[in-house]
């Protein structure tokens, strides 16, 4: 209940008992006491969450650890029958994928960021080619694997056999492309890291102050010449930044890739031949693996969230160093 | 009543969420092999469509995961092409029951320009198919069988199981029996090593396989004969232990079937059957049921389930593309049932 | 090539050099433009094949058919679009309450503190975790101990990859309260959880509802933490009168998965109609919670 104290005040204070202009009563700092409990238990949970994901998997993966030791990392041989698991091809595919599908998503990333945010179109028809960018984030990773295998994979297979036949000398041409492999992962891959990258980049290139260009201009330089000689230069830690945090979602990724790269445990540079990936590797194999191989997917698993987990970090110290620059 | 004490307990411990018990309706969930999943699935739909009370919920993810699923108790029952090893059955305390529901055969399905049907592949010539020996389909050992086919200069990409497969396991059990350089390179097995070389590429499921097949000009895969029937994919006429040109049907599965008596513990192996029209590659597939299931309903439930297979589901099997179980082994197999308890 | 009859002017190279530069200018400009249609050409390209190849298919009984069985023909998913509704459910049930509690902590209650930095640190790893690694843990944690594959096992997962969404955007949310109004509600002696429930959760709401739609959107979408927890169903989740929890459970991303990899036309044709489905639900929640997003203050 509000009691009427003995100040005297010129506002009109409604007479409501649920108004916050009263001091507040001893249930109220009760209530204070437990909400802010439950805020510190859910701040605790997500901690305890991530510690919770490293032990359960670090435990899983301790015997698989401690009884092939290196030999899984930098073994090429996966076969369950003679108890040989080596994730070496797998490592390699997940890396090899990641970059090729990083560099493809950078370049036309960083320069649709640049096309987006450096006055080239009217602010309308920037804000169409901004969303549909950000678009490509909310579709699902599986309807990009199926569309890779009925779009992506009959849509290069001409190119490829070309490339291969004509270029072959080349060791990223050397094999032909039968189905499911490398480029069409990879492709698909860059497709769907292309919001992060573009998205974090065009932030890096928005913070860059006004003056800056201004100045560059104010030196006679061209439109093209502020950009790359000025703007780009001074965003450049943002942009690294999000070409980071964009090669992190590549590693990760696990549907589109475990449809689309063919599932082979080989090592090659060819862009054509199959490989495989941790995460593909995890999600194909999990479901049937017996105690002994549990324990090196559990090991393969702490591979990867090791790799991601370096990366990420890695992305956002460069966007904490980038923010700071900009102050 | 004890058993419905149980089965809420057991629901309120297990989550918050869980608020209605299941005091009569029985669900049954199985999972395994993907060979027979085609018809397993007609069978459990109609099953459960004219059984109240009774719903049995089968997921196709291949017979190692099957087994591993009934391995850590997280389904009722499995199915395998593979039976299951020595070693997982000693794993399992409350007894094993295996009993063989239908029969397929392996089929070679192929992808080449202009669809060329009929095309034929000695045993020397599709083992080393899968050995990696023979690479191109022009390859003059594949041309010397076919001389009415126009084969063309394109490499062989052959399509292998990404998962832990019976129906490998079976194939592979052939391939072995039937050349020795296979036998000694990769052995037989759910998974084996297949050659690490770029032409080599894995698909899960039988409908993987038979998918990328599909998609891949070129390609070769081993595949269940009703896959490759409802599919529409061309697939080889192969050449049997009497040394004739087979192709898959019911007859020469029959054929195959006839040659091997089914033993006590209901498992037999065909790795390479005797008979002028015996089909090469055809085997029994199992479901994988503990004998002591500590819940009398479900085991009745099971009972059931198998009993309407036997008979009704018998009936659709050649429509399907699979091989009715001979009348004695039905027989075998209704009498090994009582022990699911 | 120069043209002598051309007036010869002061500086010639410097005039030149100029329009090397223009020249460069318009070059980078035309690429940039290319760049950005060529960029719009894989959602134009998947937007077509979902629509004609999915729209195709869509008819009022996909969404209450069960999915057929091998070579049956005809068929739908309409138990697949309940258990994600379901699963989904579960986890924002999770996800959201502990996801914002945290960010109260962050943003107002001790956002220097040890404990939020670690927490905040926490959650940006979190957000870079492979979908898988949420699967493998809620197997071990949940599958492993009940014994079977469920629709809460598959909640739990997919409130492992919505829970850093909520967190992140619900504290960036409340800073974005005004500080004066804070301090208005601090100086009339408001305690801390008055001001958090009556001052920065109203105004912050409708950031923190455009955070739980991205995170629910992202959830919907996932396949991989579903495979071997959730696994898949054939039948309705609600079942002959009675709730089929503690059983596996279909969802709309498994079945899209399990169908893609079918060589049969009529699973093939369900595949692009749930795609299609499940692409329409997340970009609704996506456009939702942009309106919703929009800063009104």
């Amino acid at each position: 209940m509000y009691r009427k104290q003995s100040m005297n005040t010129p506002f009109d204070i409604p007479d409501n008992p649920d108004s916050a202009c009263r001091p507040p009563s001893a249930k109220d700092f009760l209530v204070d006491r437990i909400f802010r409990g439950l805020a510190r238990i859910g701040v605790a949970l997500i901690l305890a969450l991530v510690l919770a994901l490293i032990f359960e998997i670090g435990r899983k993966a301790l015997p698989g650890m401690e009884k092939h030791g290196l030999d899984v990392l930098f073994g090429t041989v996966w076969d369950v029958n003679q108890g040989k698991y080596g994730i070496l091809p797998a490592i390699w595919g997940t890396l090899y994928s990641a970059f090729i599908a990083l560099l493809i998503a950078g370049f036309f990333g960083v320069s649709m960021a640049i096309f987006l945010t450096q006055d080239f179109l009217p602010a309308k028809l920037a804000a169409v080619f901004r969303t549909i960018v950000e678009l490509l984030a909310a579709i699902p990773s599986v309807v990009y694997g199926l569309w890779g295998i009925y779009v992506v994979i009959p849509a290069i297979r001409p190119l490829t056999a070309w490339l291969n036949s004509e270029l072959g000398w080349i060791p990223f041409f050397g094999t032909s492309l039968s189905g499911p492999g490398l480029l069409p992962a990879a492709l698909v891959l860059a497709i769907m890291i292309l919001p992060t990258v573009a998205a974090v980049s065009q932030d890096a290139l928005a913070s860059v102050p006004m003056k800056t260009k201004q100045a560059a201009y104010g030196l006679g330089t061209t439109h093209w010449e502020a950009i790359l000689k000025v703007m780009v230069p001074s965003a450049a830690t943002g942009i690294f930044g999000s070409l980071v945090l964009g090669l992190g979602r590549a590693l990760g990724e696990t549907m589109a890739l475990a449809m689309l790269v063919g599932n082979a445990n080989t090592l090659s540079v060819s862009l054509f031949a199959p490989a495989n990936t941790l995460a593909a590797l995890l999600a194909l194999n999990f479901p049937e693996a017996g105690p002994n191989e549990v324990e090196v997917l559990m090991y393969a698993a702490l591979v990867l969230m090791f790799i991601t987990l370096l990366v990420n970090v890695l992305g956002s110290l460069l966007m904490l160093y980038a923010q700071r620059g900009n102050k | 009543m004890k058993r419905l004490m149980k089965s809420a307990a057991l629901a309120v411990s297990v989550s918050l969420f869980a608020t209605t018990a299941f005091a009569e309706n029985i669900r049954l969930t199985g999972s395994g092999a993907s060979f027979p999943a085609p018809i397993y699935l007609t069978w459990f739909k109609d099953f459960s469509k004219n059984t109240a009370g009774v719903t049995v919920d089968y997921q196709s993810k291949g017979s190692g995961a099957g087994v591993q699923d009934f391995l850590n108790k997280t389904v009722d029952f499995a199915a395998s092409d593979s039976a299951m090893k020595d070693e997982e059955i000693a794993k399992v305390g409350e007894g094993v029951q295996l009993l063989p529901m239908t029969a397929g055969e392996i089929v070679l399905a192929y992808n080449l320009p202009g669809n060329p049907k009929g095309l034929k592949l000695p045993r020397d010539v599709y083992s080393d198919i899968f050995l990696g020996k023979i690479t191109q389909w022009n390859d003059p050992k594949i041309v010397a069988a076919n001389p009415d086919l126009k084969l063309p200069a394109t490499p062989i990409t052959v399509v292998v199981r990404a998962d832990s497969s019976g129906t490998t396991a079976v194939f592979t059990k052939h391939l072995s029996a039937i050349n020795p350089a296979f036998k000694e390179a990769l052995g037989e097995g759910n998974t084996v090593n297949w050659p690490a070389t770029d032409k080599f590429i894995k698909s899960p499921k039988n409908d993987g396989i038979t998918a990328t097949v599909r998609q891949t000009p070129g390609a070769i895969g081993y595949i269940e004969y009703g896959f490759a029937k409802l599919a529409k994919v061309d697939f080889a006429a192969l050449q049997n232990k009497a040394g004739q040109y087979v192709v898959p049907n019911a007859e020469s599965g029959a054929e195959a079937l006839a040659a091997v008596k089914m033993p006590e513990n209901l498992v037999a192996w065909l790795p390479d059957p005797d008979g002028a029209k015996s089909y090469p590659i055809t085997s029994y597939t199992w479901m994988i049921f503990r004998k002591d299931n500590g819940n009398p309903a479900k085991a009745k439930a099971m009972r059931d389930m198998i009993e309407y297979s036997l008979t009704e589901g018998q009936k659709i099997a050649d429509s399907m593309g699979y091989i009715p179980l001979p009348p004695s082994v039905v027989e075998q197999v209704r009498k090994a049932s009582a022990n699911i308890q | 090539m120069t043209d002598l009859s051309q007036p010869v002017t002061a500086l010639p190279s410097l005039q030149r050099r100029f329009e090397g530069r223009a020249l460069r200018s318009l070059v980078l400009t035309s690429l940039a433009w290319i760049i950005a249609i060529v960029a719009s050409v894989p959602l134009i390209s998947v937007l077509y094949m979902l629509i004609t190849k999915g729209g195709a298919r869509l008819s009022l009984e996909v969404f209450t058919e069960l999915p057929p069985t091998g070579f049956e023909m005809g068929g739908g998913f309409g138990n697949a679009m309940a258990g994600t509704f379901v699963m989904v459910g579960i986890a924002a049930a999770i996800a959201v309450p502990v996801g914002i509690l945290a960010a109260v902590f962050l943003a107002e209650l001790g956002p220097d503190s040890k404990l939020a930095n670690a927490a905040r640190f926490a959650a940006k790893m979190l957000t870079g975790l492979p979908s898988i690694l949420a699967g493998v843990f809620a197997y071990a944690l949940v599958v492993m101990t009940t014994g079977t594959y469920s629709a809460p096992a598959g909640g739990v997962a997919l409130a492992v990859l919505m829970l850093p969404i909520v967190v992140l955007t619900a504290e960036e949310a409340m800073k974005m309260v005004p500080k004066i109004m804070k301090d208005a509600a601090y100086g009339m002696g408001c305690t801390r959880a008055q001001v958090i429930m009556k001052i920065i959760l109203p105004t912050g709401l409708p950031a923190i509802l455009t955070g739980v739609m991205l995170a629910v959107a992202r959830a919907a979408g996932e396949t991989a933490p579903l495979l071997f927890t959730a696994l898949f169903s054939n039948y309705w989740i609600y079942h002959e009168g009675s709730l089929a929890v503690m059983n596996p459970t279909a969802s709309l991303a498994v079945l899209i998965y399990n169908f893609s990899g079918m060589p049969f036309d009529n699973q093939l044709e369900l595949a692009w109609a749930a795609s299609l489905v499940l692409v329409i639900i997340v970009l609704l929640v996506n456009i939702v919670s942009r309106i919703f997003g929009k800063p009104k203050y």
